[in-house]
């Protein structure tokens, strides 16, 4: 069995000895040419003229691409047809790429796009949420409006009310790789593109529009990505377009890489949310009805937006069984950076909005936020996991059901929050902390211990598909395709362990190469946590049948039934007679039957409106519970995680050494989110956190001294590939329990509730710890 | 210009016409791509390769290193940190073995960061790959294979020597070998550029295209490097990178050698000068507030001529300093004196960031009063520079946690700060005040809370 195993990731060795190829390795082909953006210093206003004349004078420069040269001006977009590639006369953000340079190398490219006189009539920018409200700036047509339940009824009804806000600040992605294309001519004015993205098609898609082709005349390939992180979903279409473009012109291969602040200053991040609540809420702190608020920046383009904050509205109940909620979404359209994807997809956010209020509600109730949680979950779903259920709280009137209507059947909450919460002593540490901030006047600890409950489907129901090629060569050798792409979460060393089971054969006997969408058409995007989930059971048809073959094959030759030929064990075996794997496909071969096969699978059972906000979006949730404890300096603001623990439902994990991996990188994401990771915009709309010497990711020593994850064993109901779960975005949302340990230090400070806002840096620690004194 | 260095154990010659092509790009363009660009600025370690010169293995930054820096010095990169034969260094099998890769882009630069750790028996794992940036892992599966393979007896292959007597050949730059030579030919040449460590005049280059005219590499100055101490006196050669003086400082001024440990990171600190740090005259480098707090003299030079003057005399206003064409930094002194010394470095993150403030203060106690207190402040003015009606309302008073917040409030005659995408002006004031009282605190240290 491959399957289970905590193998190493499949490229481990080549990461390790520096041979691992990504887009910008490799090799430039004769003649290769390079390409840079020139971008606007300015947020909003009409570019009146552009002086290219010292750009084009430079050194190096071969040609020099502006709106005039291009009609029409191709779209970036992957959603509204709304990204034109350059400026076309109206200034959308500070860092909008105004022109290109193509020349004889990075550097000079580099230094060339630094030469232009941009000659801009400036207009006031729409840069924050009050700017966007003021002007009626958005998308969608208007806010959004779920509604479940009777709102007004259950806030008025409630014994106790209580209101308040949270700012949650947005997050660059930070891949290590920056974004990078190269575009090859083929013969025919056919097109090869090596980029690095999370989604091969739309790039292919986007090149062939901008270039009048077919889609069948564009090739496009990724290997690896360095990290992604939702930020290679649609970002990645500029530069593909770009150096296309810049083929056609020159005839010559171009690639282009941005420089680290280009790429902070030209792509999207995260969406910043500001979340406002009303809350009606009983004694024991059982939350009766809420009325959310979303407002997001969605910047100049929509992009990704609206599934995106529909995602956050999607998990505005996170693990509680609320009776009424009201949520109403504006999507606000700013003079910023176009939001896009990010690791949660809006997920996060939501999340965020509602372990707030069950925050304040505790504070309000003067309870363990940790009771109140568990007050209003969802009630366990008939579990054969291994902790024994909680014990039912009979008073609750539990609709088990989510606010959008999907029936919450997977529900493991309660059980693995009181396994997580005995594991890593929750009680007594809170009992000890509460001891020590007694005694401590500068210092607080805080510790807190919160649930994940996560969506797992794409929410556009269509692109819950996937497919896959695989070969078995007649020496016995695999060589698979899927449309999955990977950015370092492991997903072709899942798809070889899956190939390897299904064959039962050694794995060293499989390969994955690079995502071709000339081998797997019409992919989605690897995002949405989807990608093992699909793609390996994409790849599991097609390896079963080309087993299927084989086994019809053997056993004909052997008078056997083909369902008693046994893969196992490198070995095909069959009345009596046993063969090694390449010996069986020999014969097969010789006996002209086809080892090659393709697969499909498309996610079953779902279904989503999503303007009515109804149906089924998810095909299940992943869960999962973190317990973090922080200390803070009370006359600095600083402030540390000492230690987290976390269970994490993966289901039957694939790879759980993979798993963990996730779940560990997830939370430290997910902690420098909420923390230290700082937007900051001047007023003139440009971004001043643009390179990792402002903008602060956590390092080494930020990671917890004690730092404990485990997963929860236990099968996904669904049959999901060998009943796992996804696990690619779930774990983010575990860096949550330090901002609400966080909250809970500065409580330590007074008697109000400390209303922290995201990302906590020391100096919102601090200015919460003194509005508390 | 010819340049001889030996890489992964050859010796090469690099042929260059401009003396500030980065390592990273020379050994990218020749096909070495295990060697990445992350930032291009020195922040995030992915381009980490592993320098010998005389004083052993060091981690630098490639993106920031220029190639004439690296004459006579055995430079390795990832591709040649596993044995000639291909058998894995220990701290890659390790990373394989505890899956401390995810997606693949930093981990050359860990690997070779760890390497020379490993080299150096460096066990202190956090603070050797704080300069290095992972977003997939989390960082916990390479802090448990740094720990796996600090056991494992260093590689042969890794045990690289300098070339020895190297001269950089055809060359129109100048490269110094002494004080002497330097004195003469700076005043001669007034109007050129000085490189040390090129922390900062790297990133001049590769994010500015400042175009640096002529440039003088200071590397070969061996007499303006080290720490010397007397009865009386400690003196740090402007040449000597912050790593050494962070060692060399730590028994007589812990908390100075503690800032220095936080200070860029260790590949920062392995090239970045004490010269340099001062003489660019930033209002947030790290090393003037604690020099300025031990009441520190700053030695200059020009041809043969030499002058002294206090260190904060040095900063005159933003990015203007008090320093004559042609001459330049030799040395920085202070006087040897019973420690009391308490720095304080406020940052957005703890490791490898810029101070949003940056504290030092030296309150010596005689018979239970405050006694001619020194205390400067970074991250608060155009300069570092004393707070002075601090420092008068503390003399003379006992250090009691009243006196102090009474002291504190004049932080605000002597600072207008500036607010940025660091920090507020009014936070600026606030942690300042905060540091301020924290002194009468008997708190420990954050970084020393245990779980």
């Amino acid at each position: 069995m491959s399957v289970a195993k905590p193998l190493p990731h499949e490229s481990a060795r080549l990461h390790v000895t520096g041979t691992a190829r990504y887009t910008d390795d490799i090799p430039a082909p004769a003649g290769c040419l390079h390409l840079a953006f020139g971008l606007s210093d300015q947020a909003c206003g009409t570019l009146e003229a552009l002086d290219l004349s010292a750009v084009r004078a430079a050194p190096g420069v071969a040609a020099v691409l502006a709106a005039a040269d291009l009609a029409p001006m191709p779209d970036c977009s992957p959603s509204a047809q709304d990204e034109p590639l350059l400026c076309t006369g109206e200034v959308q953000y500070a860092g909008q790429p105004l022109y290109v340079v193509v020349a004889d190398s990075h550097l000079n490219a580099r230094r060339a796009a630094r030469l232009h006189r941009a000659q801009v009539t400036e207009r006031p920018a729409l840069l924050t949420i009050e700017d966007a409200i003021a002007a009626e700036s958005w998308f969608d047509g208007g806010p959004r409006i779920w509604s479940d339940g009777d709102v007004e009824a259950g806030l008025a009804a409630a014994p106790h009310r209580l209101s308040g806000e949270i700012e949650i600040g947005g997050q660059e992605h930070f891949y290590l790789e920056g974004q990078a294309a190269l575009a090859v001519p083929s013969e025919a004015g056919e097109m090869h593109i090596l980029t690095s993205t999370q989604h091969p098609t739309e790039i292919q898609h986007k090149v062939a529009d901008a270039l009048g082709l077919p889609m069948h005349a564009v090739r496009s390939e990724v290997r690896r990505m360095g990290g992604g992180f939702g930020g290679k979903e649609s970002q990645g279409n500029a530069l593909a377009i770009a150096c296309a473009l810049a083929v056609r012109l020159t005839g010559r291969p171009c690639r282009m890489r941005y420089d680290r602040d280009d790429d902070f200053l030209v792509t999207g991040k995260r969406h910043d949310f500001r979340i406002a609540y009303e809350v009606g809420h009983d004694a024991a702190g059982r939350i009766h009805a809420i009325r959310f608020k979303h407002w997001t920046r969605c910047g100049w383009a929509q992009d990704l937006s609206l599934p995106v904050a529909d995602r956050a509205m999607l998990h505005a109940d996170n693990a509680y069984d609320i009776p009424a909620m009201e949520i109403t979404s504006w999507r606000l359209r700013t003079n910023t950076q176009s939001a896009t994807a990010f690791r949660g997809f809006g997920g996060p956010q939501g999340m965020l909005g509602i372990e707030r209020v069950l925050d304040h509600v505790a504070h309000a109730v003067g309870r363990d936020p940790l009771d109140v949680r568990r007050l209003n979950f969802y009630a366990d779903g008939v579990s054969e996991g291994p902790a024994p259920r909680a014990p039912r709280d009979i008073s609750a009137r539990k609709k088990g059901k989510t606010h959008y209507g999907q029936e919450v059947s997977d529900f493991c909450l309660n059980a693995l929050v009181a396994r997580l919460a005995e594991g890593c002593d929750y009680a007594g540490r809170r009992a000890r902390v509460a001891a020590w901030n007694a005694a401590n006047p500068v210092l607080k600890r805080g510790i807190a211990l919160t649930p994940v409950k996560f969506g797992i489907s794409f929410t556009l129901t269509h692109l819950n598909q996937a497919g896959a090629l695989v070969h078995v060569y007649n020496d016995g050798s695999i060589h698979l395709n899927h449309g999955g792409t990977e950015m370092g979460q492991g997903l072709h060393s899942k798809v070889c362990q899956v190939a390897a089971d299904r064959f039962g054969c050694d794995i060293a006997r499989v390969k994955v190469t690079a995502t071709d969408t000339g081998k797997v058409p019409n992919t989605s995007a690897t995002a949405a946590s989807s990608g093992a989930d699909l793609n390996g059971m994409a790849v599991k048809a097609a390896c079963d049948t080309i087993r299927d073959r084989m086994a019809a094959q053997l056993a004909a030759e052997h008078q056997a039934d083909p369902a008693d030929v046994v893969f196992v064990g490198d070995k095909v075996r069959v009345a009596g007679a046993e063969y090694g794997f390449e010996e069986a496909a020999a014969k097969v071969y010789m006996a002209r039957v086809s080892l090659s096969a393709t697969g499909f699978y498309a996610t079953p059972d779902i279904t989503w409106d999503r303007v009515a906000g109804k149906g089924r979006p998810f095909y299940y949730f992943a869960y999962g519970a973190a317990c973090s404890e922080v200390v803070i300096d009370t006359l600095t603001g600083e402030n540390r995680i000492l230690r987290t623990d976390i269970l994490h439902d993966a289901g039957a994990s694939l790879n759980p050494a993979l798993d963990i991996g996730q779940v560990e990188g997830g939370f430290v994401q997910g902690a420098g989110w909420l923390t230290t990771e700082e937007l900051v915009w001047d007023g003139a709309g440009r971004l001043r956190t643009h390179a990792p010497s402002t903008y602060k990711i956590p390092c080494a020593s930020d990671v917890p001294p004690v730092f404990n994850v485990a997963l929860w064993d236990v099968e996904n109901r669904e049959a999901s590939i060998y009943r796992s779960k996804a696990v690619g975005e779930p774990p983010l949302m575990h860096g949550i329990s330090v901002l609400m340990a966080l909250s809970y230090a500065v409580a330590a400070c007074g008697s109000g509730y400390p209303n922290l806002h995201a990302p906590a840096t020391a100096e919102r620690v601090l200015g919460a710890v003194r509005a508390m004194r | 210009m010819e340049i001889p260095f030996r890489l992964n154990g050859e010796d090469v010659t690099a042929q260059i016409d401009d003396p500030t092509t980065t390592l990273l790009d020379w050994l990218r363009d020749r096909g070495l791509t295990g060697t990445k660009e992350g930032c291009n600025e020195g922040d995030c370690g992915a381009c980490s390769v592993v320098v010998t010169g005389e004083d052993g293995p060091k981690a630098l930054n490639a993106c920031i290193l220029f190639l004439p820096q690296l004459t006579g010095k055995a430079v390795r990169t990832v591709e040649g940190i596993a044995a000639p034969d291909g058998t894995l260094h220990p701290v890659q099998q390790a990373m394989i073995d505890l899956h401390g890769s995810q997606c693949g882009f930093c981990t050359p630069g860990f690997i070779t960061t760890m390497a020379a750790a490993h080299a150096n028996g460096a066990t202190d794992h956090e603070d050797q790959i704080a300069g290095n940036l992972c977003r997939c892992t989390g960082y916990a599966p390479i802090l448990r294979a740094a720990r796996a393979a600090q056991v494992a007896p260093v590689p042969d292959h890794m045990r690289d020597t300098p070339i020895t007597g190297p001269q950089i050949l055809k060359s129109n730059h100048h490269h110094p070998r002494s004080a002497d030579e330097l004195a003469d030919w700076y005043a001669a040449n007034p109007d050129a550029t000085l490189i040390a460590g090129a922390t900062d005049v790297g990133l001049w280059v590769t994010k500015q295209f400042r175009d640096l005219g002529q440039v003088a590499f200071l590397t070969g100055c061996d007499d303006l490097k080290g720490v010397s101490v007397t009865e009386t006196e400690i003196s740090i050669g402007a040449m000597t990178d912050m790593e050494t003086l962070r060692h060399a400082v730590a028994p007589h001024h812990p908390s100075f050698a503690e800032l220095i440990r936080r200070y860029g990171s260790v590949q920062v600190r392995n090239a970045a000068t004490i010269g340099g740090n001062i003489a660019n005259g930033s209002p947030i480098g790290d090393s003037p507030p604690p020099l300025i707090a031990l009441g520190a003299t700053l030695h200059l030079r020009r041809g043969d001529e030499r002058r002294r003057l206090a260190l904060e005399d040095f900063f005159l206003d933003y990015g203007k300093q008090d320093r004559r064409p042609g001459e330049f930094v030799t040395h920085v002194t202070f006087p040897r004196q019973a420690d009391t010394l308490s720095c304080h470095k406020l940052s957005k993150r703890f490791d490898q960031d810029i101070s949003a403030v940056c504290g030092a203060f030296n309150l010596p106690v005689a018979d239970g009063v405050i006694c001619g207190p020194r205390i400067a402040f970074g991250g608060m003015a155009g300069i570092p520079k004393r707070a002075g009606h601090v420092e008068a309302a503390l003399d003379g008073q006992p250090p009691t946690t009243d006196i102090l917040r009474l002291a504190a409030k004049s932080l605000r005659k002597d600072f207008s700060p500036l607010s940025d995408m660091r920090a507020s002006a009014e936070y600026r004031l606030a942690a300042a005040e905060g540091m301020l009282i924290r002194l009468a605190e008997d708190a420990p240290s954050l970084l020393d809370v245990d779980p």
